[in-house]
C-alpha cells in the first residue's frame, strides 16, 4: 500500500500537469472587458491539485497517512483476479453492446456473472438473463422512449419483431 | 385568513377524482423513474408532458408536480438499496444511506428518507403558502457573487470538517470541478479540456457518469475485494411493527438533519439556477458540521439520510416559487413545467396569483396532497425495495453493474460516456483503497457548472476585483464563513501543536 500511495500521487501529479497544459489552450489570465479567460478556472484548480499531490507526498514521506504506514499490498492475488474477472466482464459487456446490442450485452453479461462467477443454477441464470433484457427493452423503448444501442445490422430482425409489440 | 380560504379551495380542486387519480399515478410513476439510475424527475416530466395535453391545464400541472414529487422520493431508493444515486438530488443520500443498508438497516434508511422527505415537503409547502411573493423578491437579491459565495460555502463544509486527509479532500474537490469544466466554455464557446482530442469530451462529462462510475462500479469492486467475495446478502428485515419503530427512530435520530434540510433546502431551492441538488449537498455538509459526532457521518447516521432527503423535497417546492412568481425556473424540471404552462396559455409572473388564482391555489393544494400520497406510496413499496436487498449478492452485484451501464448510457446516449464511467469506477476503486474521499469529487462535478460562471461573471462585474465577494451585504458574511471553514483544519492543527508545546513547558521547567 505504501508504494501504491506514492505511485498514485505521482500519476495524479502528472494528470494535474497535463490538465494545466490543456487549460492553457484558452486564456488563463484576466481579459479586460471579458473577465477571466476560459482556461483560468481549470488551470488554477489543476495547480491546486498539483500542490495537493506535493502535500500527499510529504505526508507519505513523514508516514502520517494510514496507507503510507501499511505493509499490505495494494492489490493481492485475490484483488487482481477479482479486478480481471469482474472489471474485465464489465468491459466485455460494454464492448459487446456495440456489436450484439446493449440488450444482448446484458444477456451475455448476466449469463457469465450468474453462472460462472455466482455459480447459480442454469434455470435461475437463464430466467434472469432472458427476462432482464426483455423488461429493460419495453421499459426504455416503449415507456421512456429512450433507444439503447442495437448493435450491428444482424440484430435487426429480432428488434423489428419486438417493436411489433410496441407500435 | 384569506390565504386559508384560497388554500382550502385549492385542496378541494386537488381532491377532485380526476386530479386525485393523476396525483396517485404521478407519484407512483415518479417514484420508479426517480429510483432508476440515470433517470430523474426531469426525464419523467419531459417524457410525460405531451400526455398532459389530454387533460385540463389545472390537472396537467398537478400531474407533473406529482411526478416531480414522486421522483424526489424515488431518488433515495437506489441510493440506499443499490448505492447508486438515482438522480443528482440523491447523491448525498448515498453517503449514509448505503452504509445503513449494508449494516442491515435498510428499512431504517428508507423510512428515514420517506419521513424526512415528507417533513421537508410539508415545511416548504407552508413557507410557500405563507410567504410566496416576499420570498420571491429575496431570491432576486441573490446575484452571481451571492450564489458563488454559497457554492464556496458548500465546498468549505466538506473541507473544514476534518476527519479525512485534507490534501486528498481538496484534490478530490478540484478534480471534480475540473471535470465539470470539460466541454465547451460557456462564455467564449471555445472547446476546452478535450483530453487526447477525443471528440466524446466535447459534450462535457455528465455528473452521472462520474457518480455511477464511483458508486455503481467503484464501490461494488471495493465491496467484493474487501469482503473477499464472502458477502452473500445484507440482512435487511421488514415488518409493519419494524417500520413503525423505524419511523420513531427516524424522528428521534434524524430530527436535526430533517430540520436543517427542510430550511436550507427551501432557501437554496428558491434561488434561481440553484435547485435541489446544491440544497441537498449543502444540508448534508451543514448537518455534519453542526453534529456533535461528525465522524459518524458516512458510517450510516440517520441524520445523514434525513438532511439531504428533507432538503431535496423542500427545494423541489422552493424551486416552484421563482417559476410561478417571477417566471424564472429554479431547476431543469421547473424549466419544463414553465414550458408546459406557456403552452397551456398561462403566463407565469406576479400577475399569475391574481389572474389565475384558481390555477395557482389548485397547484399549491396539490403540493400538500402529492406530498402525502408520495409518503404513503413510498412506505407501501418499502417491502419490495427490502426484498431486492435480500437477494444473494451474486445476483444483486451483476444487476447493479447492468443498471450502472444502462443508466450511464441513458443519461447522455453516448458509448464514450459508458467507457468513461468504467474508467472512473476502476479509478475510484484504487483511490478508495488509498483513503481518497471520492464523495467531494461528485459534489464538485454537480456544483461546478454553477460555481464557474457565477465566479467569472462576478469578476467581470467588478473588473477583476475579488472584493466583490466581501463587500456585499449577503455575499460578504457567507464568503467569510466559508473561508473560516476552509482554514479550520489549519487552526485545529496550530491549536493542537500549541497545546502540545504548552503542555510540555511546565514539565521542562519543573
Amino acid at each position: 500500500m505504501r508504494r501504491g500511495e506514492i505511485i498514485t500521487a505521482g500519476i495524479l501529479a502528472l494528470l494535474s500537469i497535463y490538465m494545466m497544459y490543456k487549460s492553457t489552450e484558452l486564456e488563463i489570465g484576466y481579459i479586460t472587458g471579458e473577465g477571466p479567460g476560459g482556461g483560468a478556472w481549470p488551470f488554477w484548480l489543476s495547480a491546486i491539485m498539483l500542490i495537493c499531490t506535493v502535500f500527499i507526498a510529504i505526508n507519505w514521506a513523514r508516514r502520517t497517512s494510514p496507507p503510507s504506514q501499511s505493509t499490505e499490498p495494494m492489490l493481492d492475488s485475490y484483488g487482481l483476479k477479482m479486478l480481471f474477472l469482474v472489471g474485465g466482464g464489465i468491459a466485455a459487456f460494454i464492448g459487446l453492446s456495440s456489436i450484439i446490442s446493449m440488450y444482448g450485452g446484458i444477456f451475455v453479461f448476466l449469463l457469465y456473472y450468474l453462472r460462472f462467477l455466482g455459480r447459480h443454477t442454469w434455470t435461475l441464470t437463464m430466467t434472469l438473463s432472458t427476462l432482464v433484457p426483455i423488461v429493460f427493452f419495453f421499459f426504455f423503448e416503449a415507456l421512456m422512449r429512450i433507444t439503447l444501442p442495437k448493435g450491428w445490422s444482424f440484430t435487426e430482425p429480432l428488434f423489428n419483431w419486438l417493436n411489433n409489440f410496441i407500435y | 385568513m384569506e390565504i386559508l380560504g384560497l388554500l382550502s379551495d385549492g385542496f378541494l380542486l386537488a381532491m377532485q377524482p380526476l386530479n386525485l387519480l393523476l396525483i396517485i399515478v404521478g407519484v407512483t410513476l415518479g417514484l420508479f423513474i426517480g429510483a432508476m439510475p440515470g433517470l430523474g424527475s426531469v426525464n419523467g416530466v419531459a417524457i410525460l408532458l405531451p400526455i398532459t395535453f389530454l387533460v385540463p391545464p389545472n390537472s396537467a400541472i398537478i400531474f407533473l408536480a406529482a411526478i416531480y414529487y414522486g421522483a424526489m422520493y424515488g431518488g433515495a431508493i437506489s441510493s440506499i438499496t443499490l448505492g447508486i444515486p438515482g438522480a443528482s438530488t440523491a447523491v448525498a443520500t448515498t453517503f449514509d444511506g448505503r452504509p445503513l443498508a449494508m449494516k442491515g438497516r435498510a428499512s431504517l434508511a428508507l423510512v428515514t428518507a420517506a419521513v424526512a422527505s415528507f417533513i421537508g415537503g410539508t415545511v416548504s409547502n407552508i413557507f410557500f403558502t405563507a410567504f410566496a411573493p416576499p420570498l420571491a423578491s429575496v431570491a432576486l437579491s441573490f446575484g452571481n457573487p451571492e450564489i458563488f459565495a454559497l457554492m464556496l460555502l458548500a465546498f468549505a463544509t466538506f473541507v473544514g470538517l476534518g476527519g479525512d486527509d485534507i490534501p486528498k479532500t481538496i484534490f478530490s474537490i478540484c478534480i471534480g470541478l475540473v471535470f465539470a469544466a470539460v466541454g465547451y466554455d460557456e462564455i467564449s464557446g471555445a472547446p476546452r479540456l478535450i483530453f487526447f482530442d477525443i471528440s466524446g469530451f466535447l459534450h462535457g462529462i455528465n455528473f452521472l457518469v462520474l457518480a455511477i462510475g464511483v458508486y455503481g462500479i467503484g464501490e461494488m469492486l471495493w465491496t467484493i475485494d474487501s469482503t473477499r467475495g464472502k458477502i452473500t446478502s445484507t440482512e435487511a428485515k421488514f415488518s409493519i411493527k419494524g417500520v413503525t419503530a423505524d419511523a420513531k427512530e427516524a424522528l428521534q435520530r434524524g430530527w436535526k438533519g430533517t430540520t436543517i434540510g427542510s430550511l436550507i433546502g427551501f432557501f437554496v431551492g428558491i434561488l434561481p439556477a440553484a435547485g435541489a441538488t446544491p440544497g441537498s449537498l449543502m444540508s448534508y455538509g451543514v448537518a455534519k458540521m453542526l453534529s456533535k459526532n461528525p465522524k459518524e457521518y458516512g458510517q450510516g447516521h440517520p441524520d445523514g439520510v434525513a438532511a439531504p432527503e428533507a432538503a431535496n423535497n423542500s427545494a423541489s417546492t422552493g424551486s416552484m416559487l421563482p417559476m410561478l412568481t417571477l417566471g424564472i425556473p429554479g431547476s431543469p424540471t421547473t424549466a419544463i413545467l414553465l414550458g408546459g404552462m406557456v403552452i397551456w396559455g398561462l403566463t407565469p409572473g406576479p400577475r399569475l396569483f391574481v389572474d389565475q388564482s384558481e390555477f395557482v391555489w389548485g397547484l399549491i393544494g396539490s403540493f400538500y396532497v402529492s406530498n402525502f400520497f408520495a409518503l404513503v406510496v413510498n412506505l407501501a413499496f418499502i417491502p419490495v425495495f427490502i426484498w431486492m436487498l435480500r437477494m444473494p449478492f451474486t445476483i444483486l452485484a451483476p444487476m447493479i453493474f447492468v443498471l450502472s451501464v444502462v443508466g450511464g448510457y441513458a443519461a447522455t446516449r453516448d458509448m464514450h460516456d459508458v467507457w468513461l464511467m468504467l474508467i472512473f469506477g476502476i479509478g475510484a476503486f484504487f483511490l478508495r483503497k488509498l483513503d481518497y474521499p471520492v464523495a467531494p469529487a461528485v459534489l464538485a462535478i454537480v456544483l461546478g457548472p454553477i460555481a464557474e460562471p457565477t465566479l467569472r461573471q462576478s469578476l467581470l462585474l467588478s473588473s477583476g476585483d475579488p472584493m466583490i465577494f466581501f463587500n456585499r451585504p449577503i455575499a460578504g458574511p457567507i464568503t467569510v464563513i466559508a473561508i473560516i471553514l476552509i482554514l479550520l483544519p489549519l487552526f485545529k492543527f496550530a491549536w493542537n501543536k500549541f497545546r502540545r508545546t504548552g503542555g510540555n513547558l511546565p514539565a521542562q521547567q519543573g
